[in-house]
């Protein structure tokens, strides 16, 4: 058995147990805590197949920015995790009943699948350079539409999540901007008591 | 080396264990929103794994793609589940009944 068919077996254990813990946990921090798991043994994973990059953008991008997003949710809502588990124990059968029968069905499929290992890539060989290569030439136009999608995201989180509170005190810009010397200052002839003017 | 079958197994097991777990936590919408990512895991898993035996890195493109969308789906997911919070006061899927005719 040679030292990747071990580091294969060992990192599709840990998956699978991690999957595992995130829908059993009883607890949705912990549940997010096994995925971030679940997500690293998958990188892992990836590494073997030597897709580098996107090994280090899943851990970069979904362990560092997306599960994070996970955990301030769960801990920012303050629920009653206990509620939501009832009926969990009543759905276990139909649940593994199904879960069984999708896998094993797959994998009558696919187990049989097959194809010539192609082995390591050649030295010199840059993962990395040869997805930008071919991102930013056959898949320009879909790599611009990612980018809109991200943005179309962001825009559409900011406008779910904005609350504008009845008590806060906000800047109005059109009303800054049209504002005049001639609304905002007024000047008053110095009464002094010389009539020269001056200061007091 | 490893062969493709065994990639490929293991993504349907993953896949049937995020199916498995939208059954057990159907009312649990934070749990289910994992168990979609867990299922987009296995996806991709598949998709790298037929990118390497077949030679062709387009595969590792549409991975990054997915993972583009996937990212922008769990951000909307989060903030409707963040306004839902705030209107609700619960997460729960059957309290989201308001649209039943």
């Amino acid at each position: 058995m040679s030292l990747a068919l071990v580091a294969f077996y060992v990192s599709a254990a840990i998956l699978l147990l991690a999957a595992l813990r995130v829908i059993t946990a009883r607890n949705p921090v912990h549940a997010v805590l096994w995925l971030v798991l679940a997500f690293f043994s998958a990188a892992a994973l990836w590494l073997l197949l030597y897709a580098e990059f996107l090994a280090v953008v899943l851990v970069l991008v979904y362990v560092g920015a997306v599960m994070v997003l996970f955990l301030f949710v769960v801990m920012m809502l303050d629920i009653n995790f206990d509620k939501l588990r009832e009926g969990f124990w009543r759905h276990v059968p139909l649940a593994g009943g199904v879960g069984l029968l999708m896998a094993i069905e797959m994998t009558l499929v696919l187990a049989s699948r097959e194809a010539p290992s192609p082995g390591a890539p050649p030295a010199g060989y840059s993962n990395t350079k040869e997805l930008g290569r071919i991102l930013y030439t056959d898949y320009v136009f879909p790599f611009e539409l990612a980018a809109v999608v991200l943005l179309v995201a962001i825009v559409a989180a900011i406008a779910l999540t904005l609350r504008r509170r009845k008590e806060t005190r906000y800047q109005d810009a059109a009303t800054q901007l049209s504002a005049t010397k001639a609304g905002r200052l007024k000047i008053v002839k110095d009464q002094g008591a010389d009539g020269t003017g001056g200061g007091p | 080396m490893i062969p493709l079958s065994h990639f490929l197994v293991l993504g349907a097991v993953l896949f049937a264990i995020a199916v498995a777990g939208i059954f057990l936590n159907r009312k649990n919408l934070i749990v289910i929103l994992m168990a979609i990512e867990l299922m987009l895991l296995a996806v991709n898993l598949n998709f790298i794994a037929f990118s390497h035996f077949l030679g062709d890195p387009a595969g590792q493109v549409f991975v990054f793609f997915i993972l583009t969308v996937a990212a922008a789906e769990s951000a909307i997911g989060l903030a409707i589940l963040v306004t839902l919070f705030r209107n609700l006061k619960s997460i729960n899927v059957d309290d989201m009944s308001s649209l039943k005719g």
